[in-house]
């Protein structure tokens, strides 16, 4: 299978194609033809990654451009790293595709959403397999737009409209530094080709300044689509798409690219210490500043959104401190709970219809498997053992621990105190949301638990979000590890006891202040205004960048429209104001000296704008038949010219 | 002689004008059939040219040479190569998508027509001529049918624009025509065949003649692309004209200036070319950022995707100033890419305001649902336009980038790190636009008015197609183009 993977790529470009097209006459619109595709892709996959695990790879690729005598190859690569993310695609995307079809059910615009999802799915499947880094800008380029388009998804409410909008422009600000980065490695290299490149490296043929330059500018691809620090703030507005597009986002697709593209391109940072730097201490801030926002938002779709801000700090973290494992370690666990929080969430919208938390309460009775959903995730997110998240956390911060990387010290401070944050918001979280007494009496009332063809998804995800850490772990011989290419794992006891300790102070806190109300949850508030006022207000980062980046562009906007009009185009007209006058001086000169010789002569020349105004107004048709006559003329006159 | 193909092309659709010259005015129908028909045989012809053209071979093809007034050393001499030859199958496709365009035309119809034959014949003429006089005079010839299609048939302000137009580029032109007689002249070989002159040319004079040579063509070419700060016409001519003028004016017009660069100004004086290429390119980043920061700005659609023009012709400035095979190859690339994706936008505005007559944007809500099949076209176009790879513009903008930053010289590079913030900016103003008008809930006034027609999508579908198709598979015009630019990079270079 593993030379035919294409398929995986191409099979859901049919689909969408098809549902776009067909939808209307197809049953249901065609969902199933979306369900069902990423249904083989997804078996598809799990072949591939077997076979790989077998020790199978392949390459293929076509030369797609030839440029003086510079060839462009591409296609596709098939490797460990890309069979385990074709898993991670296709499995969350078949789940999110079955569970739409309940969460959507009714829509006015069903059938755009099941051809968007397909895209969507085709575009990371494109960018996971691709062999080329021109290519994987492609497809990261086509990422951001199926996010555009399911974001946007309900583009008559203004919600949408704007984030949209803002997700696209600010992943691509991120991808202008990739772009470059492209660039940088065509002027040195010759070459963008993964393989090519990583041998090249291997063997010291790429200076170390080239290298660094490229590896952070490649980075800042990275930073916008996995919502790093500063270009984050796209994130939490994405929203306002539906919730299994959030959890596709979130989970798999999106902000994974990113994350995956450090990754593939992993052998450009490895030899670059700042580079590598400069990625753990962005992880490290993003960490942080994910979940301490997280803590106070009371919308739950929040929440989960800012918690995966954190989160992919998180795996940028484990990548800067060198270990690609960790990362992509995290990547996977994260993808199985992230979704099944989303999906979750997106169960309790269906019965709320609201996402604030405040509004809830008590929620457990109607929603068990909600709850359930919601208590496993946030279990497994906060990495309590032997929950899927405890194992990746644990690896991440021990990669912290021992790596030599200047920062590292601080992206494990950064690590630790986040699991605190995330074990306690989750905590939070879980309590406002399912138990305590209902604060919306008649929201509670019209609750119930959601239909099985989206609780079966999350039954499955529960499953995982348990299990999913358990391939690199001692009962399994750390498989993952070894199929990714790490040698050995150095667990320190002290790491596990920090980590474990932050998380039962976390969960504890929580528990106090919201379940038992040992604290009064205002006091702790006043204690902090400050700092609340801060955090609470997403440290002002979209009024900063609204009042600098947007305002400014559109000031310079504005002023470049003014002075198209006033300065360039009045000196145009300035002048042909003057050429007028002066012709027209000549012409009374004409008139009463050389009387009417010259009219017919100056209807072409330059200072006879005023006549031939005349001329368009009545002779068109003379002059036209004039022209061709004389046309007609010069053409016999040319052919007897050559007799 | 085999069969003459480039005269045939060049011709036919003069032929089309004048045998509409002879149908009665009241015959609108016979007179759009024959104008349909011509630019529909050109078409047919120039792909017969495209498959005809011997890719591996390379360099100038289909050669038709005669003495015209061989006292001057003036000669009918057409040929083709991996430039011109994009070029002339994208302005027959663009004259057939004009003609189908213009078909709701009442006014005057059969001057219309004949004046838009008359225009692809000149167009023509200017991608195949060889002889510099041959190829001045279809340059000139261009503007006639022009200045009278947005003169006569254009909107409010027409009078003005098309005057504003036809000075502004015959001034390019003057200009330019001392420059071919300082080449005619100072180079002493009394001929004005290019390929002699790009031989002889180069040596014959001295550095500082060759830059007021290099300048005086150059500004006639400038003032057609339009580099800043020559493009004030721009935005006046393309709000007033006709939808199918604004097409051809966009789609081909612009490029006349492009070519001109790739044809004559570098070829000719290489030495003049390299001591102004970081002018150049300056020029294009300046064009990039300001033509798409004046664009954000626009309420007027037309408005927004002329300016949008001035900001992609920066790019191939840039592209081409580079003089490395990516930059050139890319700028190439994009003068087709831009003449379709461009020229579906002009489309797109015409039908939009053929239904609500306005076309000010923040009047306009809603149109996904008013009009879902044009929405979504505007949509991919407007795509197109941002530089979505997998659509063709995207290889435009990307290659001409990578040249520039290829040439390894700092200042390049320091353009490329400007000159890429365009692309946000775009993708700034198309989505804005697309936000507003697009989006949102529908209007009421609006309500009801039909979607885009049978003939309408005529003439959106093929150059859809074709943005797709040379967004994914880019070697179908690269492989004919590369082989050309190498020759034109060799000549500049040495």
């Amino acid at each position: 299978m593993t030379e035919h993977a294409w398929l995986i790529v191409v099979l859901p470009l049919v689909s969408w194609l098809l549902i776009s097209a067909f939808g209307r006459r197809l049953k249901n619109e065609g969902d199933w033809l979306g369900v069902v595709t990423i249904g083989v892709t997804l078996v598809l996959s799990l072949v591939v990654l077997w076979e790989v695990a077998g020790g199978a790879a392949t390459r293929v690729s076509v030369p797609w451009l030839v440029m003086g005598d510079w060839q462009l190859d591409m296609g596709y690569l098939i490797d460990p790293l890309a069979a385990v993310m074709l898993v991670v695609v296709t499995a969350i995307s078949f789940l999110v595709h079955v569970y739409s079809m309940g969460y959507m059910h009714g829509d006015a615009r069903y059938r755009r959403y099941f051809a968007t999802l397909s895209f969507f799915t085709f575009s990371m499947l494109g960018l996971v397999v691709a062999d080329n880094l021109i290519l994987l800008f492609f497809f990261f380029e086509l990422v951001g737009l199926a996010s555009y388009l399911l974001i946007g998804h309900w583009y008559e409410n203004l919600g949408p409209r704007l984030a949209s909008l803002k997700a696209f422009i600010v992943t691509r600000i991120g991808d202008l530094a990739f772009l470059v980065g492209l660039a940088v490695l065509v002027l040195a290299t010759g070459t963008t080709g993964i393989p090519e490149l990583r041998e090249l490296v291997e063997h010291h043929q790429v200076p170390a300044t080239v290298l660094t330059l490229a590896a952070i500018l490649v980075f800042g691809g990275a930073v916008g689509k996995s919502a790093q620090f500063p270009l984050h703030v796209w994130l939490p507005d994405a929203m306002e798409g539906p919730t299994p597009v959030s959890a596709l986002i979130h989970a798999a697709t999106m902000v994974a690219a990113g994350v995956y593209l450090v990754a593939r391109s992993f052998f450009l940072f490895e030899p670059s210490a700042t580079a590598l730097s400069v990625v753990a201490v962005i992880g490290g801030i993003t960490a942080l500043l994910g979940a301490t926002i997280g803590v106070l938002q009371t919308d739950m779709k929040r929440v989960m959104a800012y918690s995966t801000v954190s989160q992919l700090g998180y795996m940028m973290m484990a990548l800067g401190v060198g270990s690609l494992v960790a990362g992509m370690f995290h990547l996977w666990t994260h993808a199985f709970f992230k979704a099944l929080l989303f999906l979750a969430a997106g169960s309790v919208m269906h019965a709320m219809h609201t996402m604030e938390m405040h509004s809830m309460g008590g929620l457990y009775r109607k929603m068990p498997v909600t709850a359930w959903a919601t208590i496993i995730g946030g279990l497994a997110l906060a990495g309590v053992w032997p929950l899927a998240g405890f194992y990746s956390k644990e690896e991440i911060l021990n990669a912290a621990f021992y790596s030599g990387v200047s920062g590292a010290g601080f992206a494990f401070w950064a690590g630790v105190i986040s699991a605190l944050l995330t074990a306690f918001y989750m905590t939070r979280a879980v309590i406002l949301v399912f138990f305590g007494r209902p604060r919306d009496r008649h929201r509670y009332e019209h609750a119930h638990e959601s239909p099985p063809v989206m609780t079966v998804p999350l039954a499955i995800l529960m499953v995982l979000a348990v299990t999913a850490g358990w391939v690199n772990a001692p009962i399994s011989h750390h498989w993952f590890g070894k199929l990714l290419g790490e040698a050995e794992v150095h667990l320190a006891p002290i790491v596990t006891v920090l980590a474990v300790g932050a998380t039962l102070l976390g969960v504890a806190a929580g528990y106090a202040i919201y379940a038992l109300r040992l604290v009064d949850r205002r006091a702790v508030i006043n204690a902090l205004r400050p700092v609340y006022t801060l955090v609470r207000n997403k440290y002002y980062f979209d009024e900063l960048y609204n009042a600098t980046v947007l305002r400014g562009s559109l000031r310079l906007a504005e002023w470049a429209a003014w002075f198209d009009q006033r300065v360039i185009d009045w000196l145009v007209n300035a002048v042909g104001y003057v050429a007028v006058k002066l012709s027209e001086a000549a012409g009374k000169f004409d008139l009463s000296v050389v009387d009417g010789l010259v009219n017919g002569a100056a209807a072409v020349t330059v200072g006879a704008g005023r006549r031939l105004r005349t001329i368009q107004t009545g002779f068109v048709q003379t002059y036209i038949l004039t022209f061709f006559a004389a046309l007609v003329v010069g053409l016999v006159v040319f052919q007897l010219w050559r007799l | 002689m085999s069969m003459p193909l480039l005269s045939l092309i060049l011709w036919l659709p003069l032929l089309g004008g004048v045998f509409i010259l002879f149908i009665d005015r009241e015959q609108k129908k016979a007179i759009r059939t024959v104008a349909l028909l011509h630019s529909l045989a050109a078409l047919g012809l120039s792909l017969g040219l495209w498959l005809g053209y011997d890719r591996t071979a390379g360099g100038f093809q289909f050669v038709e040479r005669a003495d015209w007034i061989p006292a001057a050393g003036i000669s009918y001499f057409l040929a083709v190569d991996g430039i011109s030859l994009p070029l002339i199958v994208l302005t027959a496709l663009l004259t057939f998508v004009a003609v189908v365009a213009s078909w709701n035309i009442e006014h005057r119809v059969k001057d219309y027509f004949a004046l838009l034959l008359l225009l692809g014949t000149a167009m023509f003429g200017v991608f195949m001529a060889l002889d510099l006089i041959l190829f001045y005079v279809f340059f000139e010839l261009v503007l006639v049918p022009m200045y009278f299609l947005i003169g006569v048939w254009g909107g409010p302000r027409r009078e003005y624009a098309a005057i504003k137009f036809f000075l502004y580029t015959l001034l390019g032109s003057v200009i330019m025509l001392v420059g071919i007689l300082a080449l005619y002249f100072g180079t002493g070989a009394r001929t004005f065949d290019v390929l002699a002159l790009m031989e002889m040319a180069p040596g014959a004079f001295a550095f500082q003649a060759q830059r007021w040579i290099f300048l005086a063509l150059w500004f006639g070419f400038a003032v057609k692309v339009p580099v800043f700060p020559f493009h004030t016409w721009l935005p006046d001519a393309h709000v007033e004209a006709p939808t199918a003028v604004s097409v051809i004016l966009a789609g081909v017009l612009l490029k006349m200036g492009t070519y001109g660069f790739l044809r004559f100004t570098h070829p000719l004086l290489p030495e003049a070319a390299i001591w102004f290429a970081p002018t150049l390119a300056v020029l294009g980043v300046i064009g990039m950022i300001y033509g798409a920061l004046t664009a954000m700005w626009q309420r007027d659609l037309k408005k927004l995707v002329a300016y949008s023009s001035i900001s992609h012709m920066g790019f191939m400035l840039l592209g081409i100033a580079a003089l490395t095979p990516q930059g050139v190859n890319g700028a190439i690339f994009y003068m087709v890419a831009h003449g379709l994706a461009t020229g579906m936008l002009f489309l797109l505005v015409g039908v939009v305001y053929e239904r609500t007559h306005t076309r000010d944007i923040p009047a306009m809500r809603g149109f996904y649902f008013t009009m879902p099949v044009w929405a979504v076209i505007m949509a991919f176009t407007g795509f197109a336009s941002l530089g979505l790879p997998g659509l063709a513009p995207f290889i435009g903008e990307f290659f001409t980038l990578l040249g520039a930053y290829l040439t390894g010289d700092p200042f390049f590079q320091l353009m490329v790190y400007i000159g890429v913030l365009t692309i946000v900016l775009a993708a700034g103003y198309i989505l804005w636009m697309i936000q507003r008008m697009l989006m949102g809930e529908e209007m009421e006034e609006f309500k009801g008015i039909p979607d885009a027609d049978a003939r309408e999508l005529v003439t959106l579908v093929p150059p859809a197609a074709l943005i797709v198709l040379l967004g994914v598979w880019p070697r179908l015009l690269v492989d004919i183009t590369n082989p050309a630019v190498m020759e034109f990079i060799r000549r500049v270079l040495g």
